[in-house]
Order: structure tokens, then sequence, then C-alpha cells
């Protein structure tokens, strides 16, 4: 039905990979028995052979150890259990501040959010007009009552990375926890918990062409929390529910079936677009970093024009794409981001985000750069802004 | 599934009619700012015996619905004197469109606020009204039926989200009855201090929740 589509929305969703579904069938019709204790049948434990392999796997991709990798429902309940399970097991004990930046995704900010509600502290450390973190601020801000840093990877939106090594150095030298949501930059910015200094990873199979429905949470040894939802001991107790296996199996090919190359194939098609429409589309600007991004994600405001309206002409075009307007968003607010960073709400509303992945071609980038040259100069001239 | 839009709304937004300006209009209006994300401006041309508009046209800096509004206000308005378009409500242009998903009405609203403030300019250039109205609260409870509840589509009077009205030396507090957590509370604040804030007697806006 939408073979011919130019999808350009993957940091919300991705197509499915063929690979990572027949690696995924047998756990449906063949092992579809749950991961059973030592002792049990042998159809479960084929089953738990399968989920630790998979458990194995993606901690492998992190450097970790298989027991420091649990699975989740998604980077929602990933952040949210690393949040408010830190909340839980140092509230009493250390102190009720958390550090976090106003840029973060939703699972984290909201997350935050609810924990100020309960009597929590936050502070929204600083973030330049590219939005990076001020790290003399973060350093400030840590008290002796922070428990818990959690400053994400990389932007869902402006698709910026932080220098997540410098951020957990200064935790580690003030003995402070950090926690960071890596959903859109793992695995192809690479993460190694060996050589960065970081407590807690949230990541997820749905930006890479796996799976929805499966995340996980990196736990380093030792790190002081405590599960939120209660059930039963799944996932070294953290994390009850019957195992999804199917998904954990798909979960570790789809990230296995990232590559370097694949990654610098999207960069590619990603800077010529950018190159295109910041040249050849006058009163445009990149949102984020020039160099400290993510490979496949270009974000740029177009000026005198609505996100929305910009959507519905490309998507009647064949193209798929994202926008920071309000109009577009589910509560009717301009992109938290944008103004974030000192944007305003112009910028925000004629904002647009292009992310790239697997089944995006190379000939695909000047066909939208063409659609967009034309519909930003079609709603410019029903706009009554940038006519002086 | 598709698409939220009836058939003529996306035929207008596709088409708009009636975009441009006039140069030399009798008067025009913008309504909303680049700030607040949606603009409409107005433009007419009036025959100075009769108040027919013989000539209208509109600019938007704004989503589908709020393109198409101003699309359908301009073919309503189009022929009809002052007085009867000074009637036209986003009921009708809502209902002309085929109906308006309840979320995007806010959007529409300023098309038609568009279109009555042009003709208040008209009547202003042309000595056609009295004095400034003062802002009372019956004054804010009148435009306060011009900020959407996005959950229904409704205005926030008519939903019974008002709370209280109160005007005092030029500060205008209005309390809601909703949660502050609500997912819309921060866009209904904007959009009550949007719609009150520029009048000529009024210093600040003040928008309270309680629910």
């Amino acid at each position: 039905m939408y073979e011919n589509l130019v999808y350009l929305d993957n940091a919300a969703a991705t197509r499915l990979d063929e690979r990572v579904l027949e690696a995924m069938k047998p756990y449906f019709f063949d092992v579809y028995a749950v991961a059973t204790s030592q002792f049990g049948y042998s159809i479960g434990l084929d089953a738990r052979e399968a989920l630790d392999n998979a458990r194995a796997r993606i901690a492998a991709a992190l450097g970790a150890n298989s027991d420091e990798f649990i699975f989740t429902s998604g980077d929602t309940e990933s952040s949210n259990l690393a949040i408010k399970g830190v909340a839980l097991a140092l509230g009493e004990k250390k102190g009720r501040h958390i550090i976090t930046s106003p840029i973060e995704d939703f699972p984290v900010l909201h997350t935050v959010r609810a924990l100020e509600r309960q009597g929590f502290q936050a502070t929204y450390v600083r973030v330049d007009e590219t939005g990076r973190v001020d790290l003399d601020h973060l350093r400030e801000s840590i008290t002796p009552e922070t428990i818990l840093v959690t400053i994400q990877t990389a932007n869902q939106e402006i698709g910026t990375l932080q220098d997540i090594r410098a951020v957990g150095e200064i935790c580690r030298e003030k003995g402070v926890l950090f926690h960071t949501d890596a959903t859109h930059a793992f695995p192809r910015v690479p993460l190694d918990v060996r050589e960065i200094p970081v407590d807690l990873v949230t990541v997820s199979a749905h930006t890479i062409h796996g799976p929805r429905g499966i995340g996980g949470l990196y736990i380093r040894k030792g790190t002081p929390i405590r599960k939120i939802l209660d059930g039963g001991f799944q996932e070294f107790d953290l994390r009850p529910g019957v195992e999804n296996i199917p998904s954990a199996v798909g979960f570790a090919t789809a990230v296995e079936l990232v590559t370097p190359d694949e990654t610098a194939r999207l960069q590619k098609m990603r800077d010529r677009l950018l190159e295109r429409l910041l040249n050849e589309i006058p009163h445009t600007r990149l949102n984020g970093h020039p160099v400290y991004r993510l490979p496949h994600n270009a974000n740029v405001s177009f000026r005198f024009v609505e996100g929305e309206s910009l959507l519905l002409h490309l998507d009647m075009r064949g193209f798929a794409v994202s926008t920071g307007s309000a109009c577009f968003s589910r509560s009717l607010e301009a992109s938290h981001v944008i103004l974030g960073i000192g944007g305003d709400h112009e910028r925000a509303h004629g904002s647009v985000r292009f992310t790239f992945g697997r089944y995006n071609r190379e000939e695909d980038v000047d066909r939208v750069v063409e659609a967009i040259a034309e519909v930003v100069r079609e709603l410019r001239r029903i706009s009554p802004l940038g006519k002086e | 599934m598709p698409l939220p839009y009836s058939e003529i709304v996306m035929e207008h937004f596709r088409n708009p009619r009636n975009v441009g300006r006039i140069e030399d209009a009798d008067a025009k209006a913008i309504e909303g700012s680049p700030a607040c994300g949606d603009m409409v401006a107005v433009y007419l041309k009036v025959d100075p015996q009769t108040h027919v508009i013989t000539d209208i046209k509109f600019e938007s800096y704004g989503c589908a619905s709020n393109i198409a509004t101003g699309s359908i206000i301009t073919e309503l308005a189009k022929g009809k004197t002052l007085e009867e378009a000074k009637q036209i409500t986003w009921d009708e242009a809502s209902k002309a469109l085929g109906g308006l998903p309840p979320v995007k009405v806010h959007c529409s609203v300023l098309a038609v606020d568009g279109l009555r403030a042009a003709i208040q300019n008209y009547e202003e250039r042309h000595g056609l009204v009295k004095e400034r109205e003062p802002t009372t609260v019956e004054f804010v409870r009148k435009r306060l039926k011009h900020v959407m509840n996005p959950v229904v589509g409704l205005d926030i009077v008519r939903t019974k989200l008002v709370k209280e009205i109160e005007v005092q030396d030029g500060v205008v507090r209005v309390v809601l009855d909703l949660s502050p957590d609500h997912m819309f509370a921060p866009a209904m604040r904007e959009d009550i201090e949007e719609k009150l804030g520029h009048r000529w007697d009024v210093r600040q806006v003040i928008v309270e929740f309680t629910g």
C-alpha cells in the first residue's frame, strides 16, 4: 500500500526488517513456552536459553555483562524504571534531588515532573542554542542531596549529541548516579559502558527496525535501584511479567544488523539533504548542532510557514516527515526542544524533522528536496509573513 | 484510517480561494501572531454606499484548518453587507467545511475573528463605531466563547470550564475548572492570554487552574 512512500520519520518508528521477523518466528510457533527455571521442562529451558542469548548479545553491544541488562516494554518503561527506581532506592537514604535537561524526551521529562509532584526537587540544567548541556552549570547544580543525573545521549528531535563522557565523569567525581536515554543513538552511535562512566542506559528496538514494545535498561552492577512494577521475579527481580522472548530475540537481531557502513550511508543522505535545503531554500536554518548530531537526523526550520500544513502537503506527495509545530502535537504545544534551546514559537512551528533509516534510497533525497521547495514556495505565497 | 479532515477542508487547503492581498484595501486586520503560531490577515473592499463587501482576500500562516477556514469565510462573506458578514460564526464556517476535528476548532476561530476584526477596522476608519468598549467581566466572557476546549471542540464557556472571571485595574483573572496537569492546560492558557492580552485597557492576564 505504501511501497512508493518516502518515509523519513525513522525516529518515531521504523519498518521491521524481515530478518528480524524470521529470527522471531520460532519463538511464536515452536519454542513458545515461558523461560522456566533450570528445573523446568525442555521447551522452557530452550526459551530461557533464547532469552539469555538475546540478553548477552545486546549487553555485548553495550560492552556490558549479561546480568547488567534487563528487557522492558520500551524506552518509556526503561526510563521510568531507571529514574523512579533510583528515587525509590535513595529517596529516603540520600536525598530527593534530580538533575536533568529541559530538552529530554517525555519518558524522562514527565517522569521527573511526576517525582517533583511527590516532593522531589529537580534542576533543569542549561543547554546552549545547539542543545548541548552546560557542563559547568551541571557541576554547580550537584548537591549532597542529588541522587541522579539523567541526560540523554542524543536528542529525539534536533539530534544533538551530548558529551556523555564528560557528564559521566562529573557525576563519578561527585559520587552521583548517571542515567542516559540512548533511545535515538543506540547502536548507531557507539556507547561502551566500559569507557563511559554511566550507571543506567535506556535503549529501544523501535528505532532500529526491530519490533515495537521491547526495550531495555543497562544497570551497572551495584547500582541502587528498586522495581516499580510488582509481580513475579523475572529480569533479576527488577521487571516482573512474562518475558517477551520473540521480541527480545528480535531486538538482539536488530542491534546486530546495524553496521557502521549502513550508518555512513544514512549520514551521506542526511548530509546531502541538509546541504541542498539550507543552500537552495531561503530563510531556512538548521536546528541542533552542525557536528555533534545523530548521523541520520536533520532538523530544519522554514520561516513563514507552519509545519502541519507543510507535513500534509508532503504527505499528499508521498513523503512522511515530522514537525515541532503545536498544531501537530497531541497537546497543541510547540516543541519543548526548540523552545528549550532558545527558539521562539515561529521557529518551532516551522520546524521539520527528517530521520533516515535502512529503507531510504539515495535517489529519494533529491525528490524530497524538490517537493519541499515547491510546498514551501506555495505556503509562503499564501502567508502574510515574509513579504516585505 | 482516513485523514481527520473532510473532503471540503482538504479541497480548500489544497486550493484556497481568494488568497493574497488587496493593495488598496478599504480595511484590513491581522489576527494571531507568529509567536502564537497561527496568523490570519483579512483584506476588504467595501462599497461605501451599500456597505456590501465587494472583494475580500486573506493570507494565512497556519495549519490546514486555519487555511481552509480562511478560504471558506472569504466565500461566505463576499457579496454580503458588513452587518450580515458580522453574523458569520465559526459554527457556520465549520459546517460549510463539512465539520472540523474538535481539537482543530480553535484554529478556525482565528479566521472568523480575522473577518470580524477587518469589519471593525472598516467601521472605525469610517466613523461607524462609537467609543472603545471597555474590558468588563461580560466582555471577557464573550471573548472566552472564542477559546476552544480542544477535547470536545466547543468553547470553554459552553463546556463550563470557566469557573471565575475577575477584572480589576486592568488585570484580568480567569479561573478554569481544569487540572494544571491537563495536557491542554498550557495551550488554553496561551489562547486566553492571546485573546485578551492585547486589549487597550488590559495590563495583565492571569489564568489559573483548579482541578
